[in-house]
């Protein structure tokens, strides 16, 4: 075996141990600490792509010293790779773009408690792409719950409470959903590890035995991390959750944490039950109609949203209905151009949250649209990242949206059900608009001159270099924003082989 | 008439999703705090028993070897046991997250109902 075969087991392991070590450093140290991990996350990950490129293969790993059905294991593809190879970079530019948002809005004790946190989270998120045993898979769905509520609830104030108790109530009873659906799965099959499961799955649905409560199996795991997803209409908990939390927090929960279960739930769909039983059981059609009303009614609250933050907020409601109408086509074609929308919205939404909160920076902290008129001449790298973030939600040519948008019309006419094709393409021009309408209305908003406005009220120009760390994490994301615009090529194919090595 | 038969010979599989039903239930409508914890916890409880009763082999002891007796007859399936130890911890400290985060909460706002806190946040914010 090859050492690099190790790096994805040792990724976890550090990210693990990083997080409880940090409880005994200061808040610097911490925060040092956290980075190194990341990137050394981000370069291992790095080389088990080229790795698994080069092999053309996935493999799985032993963990411990019992073999296949009993033991534990960790399995991975290109899939797992390039996913954990992307979370890492944008975690550590979002941990990066908000440093200072975190030393003014916590308190100073408390700072080296938010890279626990940080790096429990991340430790979960890498567990969930390469697990192959879905009773770990569990365990590190409530390890990223608990993580992600410590994220939220860290910035103490009456809101950020609120809305952890919120988060946290929704996702236990998503996690309880699921949980009861891996008791019923086990109990059909008798196996944890997800490949032994396939196996018995596929013996039942060729024998026709046990039909209801395997589609019962089905319909509780997918419901269960639907509502953690926040796919429409169990989204309630997260205009509060992204909206008040600090600025990084927010950049992590909506680019990387609901990014988490869903590739979970691509994992479930292709790697325990099989794609085909799963669209036999229909299952598909419900996600579709779930992610089409999402991407309408999210889009629809934006529009009405007065706060930037909770703007951004409602627009991944509309974000994450196009990834589950990806999946909800039930081809192939769709589940590729969902995954690559994972990427491509996990770069613009982290990009958005940074820019919004640099735009708010330069107008006094306010969120609300009236004092952000002319924040974009006011702090003018913030405008143009916002302006490339929005450009790139809405699907503007050259942006890493485009690309996503395109691919989920050319999986929409693919599709073999005509119903759906007229369906897809519809909401999708539809929900565009939508996107264009309260984006372009903030962008202008940013661009209109408001020299009086600013000199009442006393805000301040800020330059490029007064806002270093953040100016670095918004130059990243908006070159990686042309990178996935400009060469999606590779990355499709890349995304494409590792679906096929999925299952 | 099948189906009622295998529904009695189940009763205790009934009973866990019944109280599963109860405590979901309660954790998604309550509006008391405390009570929707102790929905959560109903709510796991039963999805313990029900892997208790799925690890279970009528007339066999719990898998610890007593007396050199190591004949896999002799033994109930030990892997729902480790699954529900792994399930209680879970709990456990959710749990007692929920309850740190009503403590914070009550200080606040001296009320355990989660409508009337949800409402005074949107009075402060006026």
């Amino acid at each position: 075996m090859a050492f690099v075969q190790n790096l994805p087991f040792i990724c976890i392991l550090i990210s693990l141990f990083t997080g409880p070590l940090s409880s005994i450093l200061d808040g610097k140290t911490a925060k040092k600490l956290n980075l190194v991990m990341i990137t050394a996350v981000g370069i291992m990950s790095a080389m088990v792509l080229a790795f698994t490129i080069s092999s053309g293969t996935s493999y799985t790993y032993m963990m411990g010293h019992f073999p296949a059905p009993w033991g534990n294991e960790i399995r991975v593809g290109v899939l797992e790779a390039l996913m954990a190879t992307a979370f890492s970079v944008i975690m550590l530019l979002c941990i990066v773009g908000g440093s200072k948002e975190r030393e003014e809005e916590l308190e100073s004790t408390k700072q080296n408690l938010y890279y626990i946190m940080a790096n429990l989270l991340f430790c979960s998120l890498l567990a969930l792409i390469y697990t192959n045993d879905i009773f770990t898979a569990y365990v590190f769905v409530e390890v990223n719950t608990i993580s992600a509520c410590g994220l939220i609830m860290i910035r103490q104030n009456g809101h950020t409470i609120e809305a952890a108790m919120r988060y946290m109530i929704m996702s236990l009873l998503g996690s309880g959903l699921l949980l009861l659906g891996v008791c019923f799965l086990y109990d059909l099959t008798g196996h944890l590890l997800m490949s032994n499961i396939k196996e018995q799955v596929q013996i039942l649905a060729s024998t026709g035995e046990y039909q209801i409560p395997l589609l019962v199996c089905i319909t509780l795991m997918t419901v269960g991390l639907a509502i953690k997803s926040a796919l429409y209409p169990f989204h309630t908990w997260l205009p509060d959750a992204y909206g008040y939390a600090t600025m990084s927090s927010s950049a992590i929960l909506s680019s990387l944490v609901s990014k988490g279960y869903i590739i979970l739930l691509i994992k479930i769909f292709y790697r325990v039950i099989g794609i085909d039983v799963i669209r036999a059981s229909k299952i598909t059609n419900v996600l579709f109609v779930l992610g089409l009303i999402g991407m309408v009614m999210g889009s629809v609250n934006a529009i009405r949203e007065n706060n930037i933050r909770r703007m951004t907020a409602y627009s991944s409601v509309a974000q994450i209905g196009y990834i589950y109408m990806g999946l909800g086509l039930g081809s192939e074609i769709g589940v590729i151009a969902s995954v690559f929308h994972i990427l491509s919205h996990a770069v613009s939404k982290a990009l958005l949250f940074v820019s919004a909160s640099g735009i708010t920076c330069a107008s006094g902290k306010n969120k609300d649209f009236a004092s952000l008129t002319g924040a974009g001449f006011r702090n003018r790298l913030a405008g143009i990242a916002f302006t490339v973030g929005s450009l790139s939600m809405v699907g503007f040519p050259m942006f890493a949206g485009f690309i996503s948008k395109f691919w989920f019309a050319q999986a929409a006419f693919e599709n073999a059900d005509h119903t759906k094709t007229f369906l897809a393409l519809l909401v999708l021009i539809i929900s565009t608009v939508l996107n264009a309408i309260y984006f372009m209305k903030t962008v202008i908003r940013i661009y209109t001159p408001a020299t009086a406005l600013a000199k009442e009220r006393n805000y301040q120009n800020i330059t490029i270099r007064q806002q270093a760390p953040k100016s670095f994490a918004m130059i990243c994301f908006v070159a990686m924003n042309f990178l996935l615009g400009m060469c999606s090529e590779p990355i499709m194919k890349l995304i494409q082989s590792g679906l096929e090595m999925f299952g | 008439m099948m189906n009622l038969t295998n529904l009695l010979a189940n009763y205790g599989e009934a009973a866990a999703m019944i109280l599963f039903g109860i405590g979901f239930t309660n954790l998604l409508l309550q509006n008391n705090l405390i009570k929707k914890i102790i929905g959560l916890n109903i709510m796991d409880t039963a999805v313990y028993l029900f892997l208790a009763l799925k690890g279970y082999i009528a007339g066999r002891q719990a898998p610890i070897i007593v007396d050199g007796v190591q004949s896999v007859e002799a033994y109930i399936n030990p892997i729902p046991s480790g699954l529900v130890l792994t399930g209680i911890v879970v709990s456990v400290s959710v749990s007692a997250l929920m309850l740190s985060l009503t403590i914070r909460l009550y200080r606040r706002y001296h009320t355990l109902d989660f409508d009337e806190i949800t409402t005074m946040i949107k009075k402060e914010e006026k």
